[in-house]
């Protein structure tokens, strides 16, 4: 079993009229069934309420399953007695950095979980400042939060999670308000969390460069898992994925276009690199 | 018909010891019927320059012109500029709040003072204008999917009538499909009406779709202000004010280096295929 599996998850939204009588039943999460290893990056693609966000919400069990379970490093999550345990494994970062700050102080809002978790103080400085470090937000330490650029200040929210010393970090449109220097800064966190510490990442994204080095990406469609794969599996078929509102990176569809003109590429190819060596390969031969 | 912004400075905070000088000495003439896009990085002072535009702030120093005249002065009556130079904010679904889509939609025109007939009118031509279905207007706005919940924002600005208008981010937080239906219908709406478009993004690659001129802001100045493919040109200035090209400059550049012969000034796909198979082809 790896850090999280889910069986048959499903999850229900009940929709009540104002006077609170029943309207409908919504099934959000529908039959979701995933295992994901511990230290993998997984990103998670899909329209707008394809039930990404739903889903990523029982993974540190802000949300409960309808039916089915989830486990997260080995814990169901409607246990309570392990409720405490999985919020500190699994640390969830939103898409709005101003709603995740609350500290005056950049080290003290890092602080934040740590000693809720009863750290000791030593400690908690200690995490402090590896996490700031990890970000690279070290230099920032002693600034004010509300001071700071979006991608700053999503930085200082991922490190506010990774000083709970996580064992998985879930990412819910962390850049859609960011600028791309702020984007390519938070992407980079991320990765470097993973690589270096061997977090477990969960992206949820609505950029498809983002993902380009994830080791898995599942596309959500209507509850489910409606396409799972590589990055280059899962972009190697454009038109399906532009049927489930979604989009390939530039390049990818550059070269997917110029095949269909003709040009001998391959598809999925994910990076402008692969792309000029393709494209040499085939000029090379005329 | 123009906006001029004439030597407009501003600083927030002025005579204390946080002052900001957010603008620095803004000159632009914005014409009829041109669809701009205006990017900079956070905090660059997009939106600080865009509230200027309406006259929601005033600058401390320089001058503003609507069609000749100074939107400061003590008789200009700005309420009508409200109405002809329209600001849909970001994430203006939060600013939703009648019981149906159409009342929300008729908010703006009924605080004009129009008819109830011509506010009526209007609410329904805009609605059209952002297509969406005649199904979804007698709905809460709150049942609505966040990208039908962002076109009734932008019906209702669209109901005012202005000359102008100005979307702050329309597309942060949509899918990719939403975020083309919604950029498609404005390009659409400008064809059909005429209406000038400042759209403020963080995509280049939206930008460099849509635009026919690119205003580029850091630290409160001007930094470029020209067509997409000549802004695109100085992709290493723009990645050191935070900014980046579309990915297809890269590719173009990179394929250039190589040596193959293209035009690296493109800046959508379909160019960038089009300049691919013609070098090929030699």
């Amino acid at each position: 079993m790896g850090i999280i599996k889910t069986n048959k998850l499903t999850f229900e939204y009940i929709r009540r009229d104002e006077e609170g009588n029943v309207e409908g039943i919504t099934r959000a999460v529908d039959g979701v069934d995933l295992d994901i290893k511990q230290g993998d990056f997984i990103a998670v693609l899909g329209h707008n309420g394809s039930g990404k966000s739903t889903f990523a919400k029982h993974i540190n069990a802000i949300l409960y399953p309808t039916e089915g379970t989830i486990w997260v490093d080995g814990m169901d999550t409607q246990d309570e007695k392990h409720l405490w345990d999985i919020r500190q494994e699994a640390g969830m970062v939103f898409q709005n950095p101003d709603n995740q700050i609350i500290g005056q102080m950049v080290e003290e809002d890092v602080g934040f979980g740590p000693e809720n978790m009863g750290v000791p103080t030593k400690e908690i400085w200690e995490r402090v400042e590896e996490s700031l470090k990890a970000v690279g937000m070290y230099e920032y330490r002693k600034h004010s939060p509300n001071k700071l650029s979006g991608g700053q200040k999503q930085r200082v929210s991922i490190a506010g999670v990774i000083a709970m010393h996580p064992k998985c970090i879930i990412l819910d449109e962390p850049t859609a308000m960011l600028d791309p220097n702020g984007r390519k800064e938070v992407i980079r966190a991320v990765r470097a969390l993973n690589d270096v510490e061997g977090i477990t990442v969960v992206l949820i994204t609505h950029y498809m460069e983002e993902i380009i080095h994830a080791d898995m990406v599942f596309v959500m469609d209507q509850g489910h898992i409606a396409m799972e794969g590589t990055p280059r599996e899962i972009f190697s078929r454009v038109d399906e994925l532009k049927e489930l509102r979604l989009d390939v990176p530039q390049v990818t569809l550059l070269a997917h276009e110029l095949r269909q003109k003709g040009v001998n590429l391959p598809e999925g190819i994910l990076t402008i690199e692969e792309f000029t060596e393709a494209l040499a390969a085939v000029s090379g031969h005329k | 018909m123009a906006l001029i912004l004439d030597h407009v400075n501003y600083v927030y905070g002025e005579d204390t010891s946080l002052a900001v000088h957010a603008l620095k000495d803004i000159n632009l003439v914005i014409p009829d019927g041109q669809f701009i896009g205006l990017i900079g990085h956070t905090g660059s002072g997009k939106s600080t320059l865009v509230q200027h535009l309406n006259g929601l702030i005033r600058p401390t120093s320089g001058a503003i012109y609507y069609n000749g005249e100074d939107i400061h002065d003590g008789d200009y009556d700005k309420k009508k500029l409200r109405s002809k130079v329209g600001l849909v904010f970001q994430y203006p679904e939060h600013q939703l709040f009648e019981i149906d889509v159409f009342k929300d939609v008729c908010f703006g025109p009924k605080n004009l003072g129009l008819s109830q007939k011509e506010t009526e009118l209007r609410a329904y031509a805009a609605l059209k204008q952002v297509g969406l279905a005649d199904e979804y207007f007698y709905q809460s706005p709150f049942d609505l999917s966040g990208g039908q919940k962002r076109r009734v924002a932008i019906a209702g600005v669209l109901a005012m009538k202005p000359d102008i208008l100005i979307l702050d981010e329309p597309t942060a937080g949509l899918d990719p499909k939403g975020r083309d239906e919604i950029l498609d219908q404005i390009a659409k709406l400008k064809e059909e009406t005429g209406i000038t478009v400042i759209l403020v993004s963080h995509s280049m690659e939206d930008v460099a779709k849509y635009v026919e001129r690119i205003i580029v802001m850091n630290r409160g100045s001007v930094l470029f202000d020209d067509a997409p493919r000549e802004v695109f040109q100085h992709y290493r200035e723009l990645e050191q004010v935070g900014l980046a090209a579309p990915q297809v400059t890269y590719i173009m550049q990179a394929l250039a280096k190589r040596g193959m012969k293209v035009d690296t000034a493109v800046t959508t796909i379909r160019e960038a295929g089009q300049e691919i198979l013609r070098a090929l082809a030699l």
